[in-house]
């Protein structure tokens, strides 16, 4: 194994899933990612980029090729805590606390009851949810939860942060918040990101880079790098360049380059 | 700041106050149900004793003695010269108590430890779930002497028999909840504890029984009502004389005589329900934190 591959976070090839239905979910896809970027993966419906998240999360195994997870198979890495994981819902246990939500990895991985609590309280701050320690999670607002879940996806501090559309539940505004929130939240953790999303601005917005996937079988259409600059805020949405990723993130999308849109790319904008 | 810190025990003593109104009204409202179920029962009383109606049955002071009537017979001798019926009826409820409770025990612990095992094996699930509800086909009356003579054979005392029989009634809707309850989470919490290369001990204690206890806690309601009439009804064919089911079966041979002897006794064995039934569910309001859609 090279230096080069050592270092990559992600490494993917000739990845291949099939169901047992006969469906080809995913077909060849090839895919690394290196230390500290910011990956969108966005798609049609079915294009199987949900599929090739949990592949990754080895909460599925791929039919064939290989998955590699901080230069160790996929299964491995999951027994080593190496990624936290966000999904659309918050998917909190309503019977704990925020606290005991966010601390439920490290119970699992047998911290103390100090060391926890010093951590919870860090990541409240870093999610800037200090004052609801106690709260019960039926008793916050949508974006809150889904920040209680990131703090607990990233208490343990994994080098790899696995998110399933995690703003697809909340209403534009909300999201849009969450999405800076998620930008400042990556800066100061560190931690490399692999994010499943619908929406183009989104993905722009957020990414280093935009993997278009198209759908039956889910293949990389085409990867498209993010030059925006660091750090971006509300601005950043009005420069032309924006403008110009999100066409060109949408003409990947449409499988072409503007002649024809597919019925997948209309529904998606 | 002084005004502010005025303001807190006046707070305190706002919500005690509302909470105090609260509890007044609802015993109010209990009150009131009671009082509809007296004026209900007399009035259909007078009603058909008045106009002679005898459809479905016959109304007169033995079919439906008044409810003064059977209130006091409580104070009463059950025989000459003896205490008040009162007395031996509260013997015989701490009897049946005794056996219903550790029947619902048993029962609880049972249901509970099967439901465990059929939702971590797809094959005992299949195999064994069947033969679990099948049980339950089988006429308890039929099963109590069995159970009673063939234990009592063994030297087993008569009370303990009857929790066996209670218990037989309680394990099955404390099963077959719980296994529902321990599936119930979402399957995204499970993929959460997959994620974490939990063991299936952690994501049982962590997830699955934690997100049961909303429907553990519906069976125990069902199953505290059901363990006193398995006990009332282990009693009877086992000829067990302490209990409720001995009073039934003894009062029931005086009934043309006596009726309200056996009124008295209903009631007694309502009440002993509904204590028991009160107690799960307190236990529910003490230990249950769930979002309010999960409070029944």
């Amino acid at each position: 194994m090279t230096a080069a591959e050592n270092a990559r976070v992600v490494s993917i090839q000739g990845l291949t899933k099939s169901f047992r239905t006969g469906v080809t979910a995913l077909q060849d896809i090839d895919l690394d990612i290196a230390p500290g970027e910011f990956v969108s993966l966005i798609g049609p419906s079915g294009c199987g980029k949900s599929t090739l998240l949990r592949i990754i999360g080895d909460l599925i195994r791929p039919s064939s090729g290989t998955v590699l997870v901080n230069g160790k198979p996929a299964h491995r890495a999951r027994l080593d805590h190496d990624y936290g994981i966000v999904f659309q819902d918050a998917v909190l246990y309503d019977w704990r606390t925020v606290t005991r939500n966010v601390s439920l990895p490290l119970e699992l991985l047998g911290w103390d009851r100090a060391r926890r609590k010093q951590r919870v309280q860090e990541m409240l701050e870093l999610v800037e949810l200090t004052g609801f320690e106690s709260s019960r999670p039926w008793q916050l607002s949508g974006g809150m939860q889904q920040r209680v879940s990131i703090a607990r996806a990233l208490s343990f501090d994994p080098a790899l942060l696995l998110m399933d559309e995690p703003f697809g539940a909340l209403d534009e505004m909300t999201r849009e918040r969450m999405n800076m929130e998620l930008l400042r939240i990556w800066e100061k953790a560190g931690s490399t990101i692999v994010f499943v999303t619908h929406s183009i601005p989104e993905a722009v917005f957020l990414s280093t880079r935009v993997v278009v996937m198209s759908a039956r079988p889910g293949r990389i259409a085409e990867t498209i790098n993010v030059d925006l600059p660091q750090p971006r805020g509300a601005a950043t949405r009005e420069e032309p360049r924006f403008f110009e990723l999100v066409t060109a993130v949408r003409e990947a999308l449409a499988g072409g380059h503007g002649e024809k849109r597919s019925a997948a790319a209309e529904e998606l904008y | 700041m002084a005004h502010v810190a005025a303001a807190t025990p006046a707070a305190a003593r706002w919500t005690g106050r509302i909470a105090f109104t609260r509890g007044l009204r609802r015993l109010g409202t209990v009150a009131l149900v009671l009082a509809a179920l007296w004026g209900f029962w007399e009035g259909y009383k007078w009603l058909w004793q008045t106009t002679g109606w005898t459809w479905p049955f016959l109304v007169d002071d033995t079919t439906m003695p008044h409810i003064h009537d059977i209130l006091d017979t409580f104070g009463q001798p059950a025989t000459t010269g003896g205490p008040a019926l009162i007395h031996p009826l509260l013997d015989a409820a701490w009897f049946t108590a005794k056996e219903a409770l550790a029947g619902f025990a048993l029962g609880a612990v049972i249901g509970f430890a099967l439901a465990v095992l059929l939702v971590h094996s797809r094959l005992l699930e299949r195999g064994l779930l069947p033969y679990i509800v099948a049980s339950q086909t089988v006429p308890i009356l039929a099963v109590a002497p069995m159970v009673v003579v063939g234990l009592g054979s063994k030297g087993v005392e008569g009370w303990k028999a009857v929790a066996i029989l209670a218990a037989y009634l309680t394990f099955f809707p404390v099963a077959i909840n719980a296994l529902r309850g321990l599936q119930s989470a979402d399957p995204r919490a499970f993929e959460l504890m997959e994620s974490y290369a939990s063991s299936r001990w952690s994501i049982l204690w962590r997830l699955r029984v934690p997100a049961s206890l909303p429907y553990l806690f519906t069976a125990l309601k069902i199953s505290a009502t059901a363990s006193v009439i398995g006990a009332i009804i282990g009693e009877t064919p086992a000829s067990i004389q302490e209990g409720l089911g001995g009073a039934i079966v003894n009062f029931n041979q005086y009934y043309s005589l006596q009726p309200t002897f056996l009124w008295a006794t209903n009631i007694v064995c309502a009440v002993l329900g509904l204590l028991l039934f009160g107690l799960v569910a307190l236990t529910e309001r003490l230990v249950l934190r769930r979002a309010p859609e999960h409070f029944a």
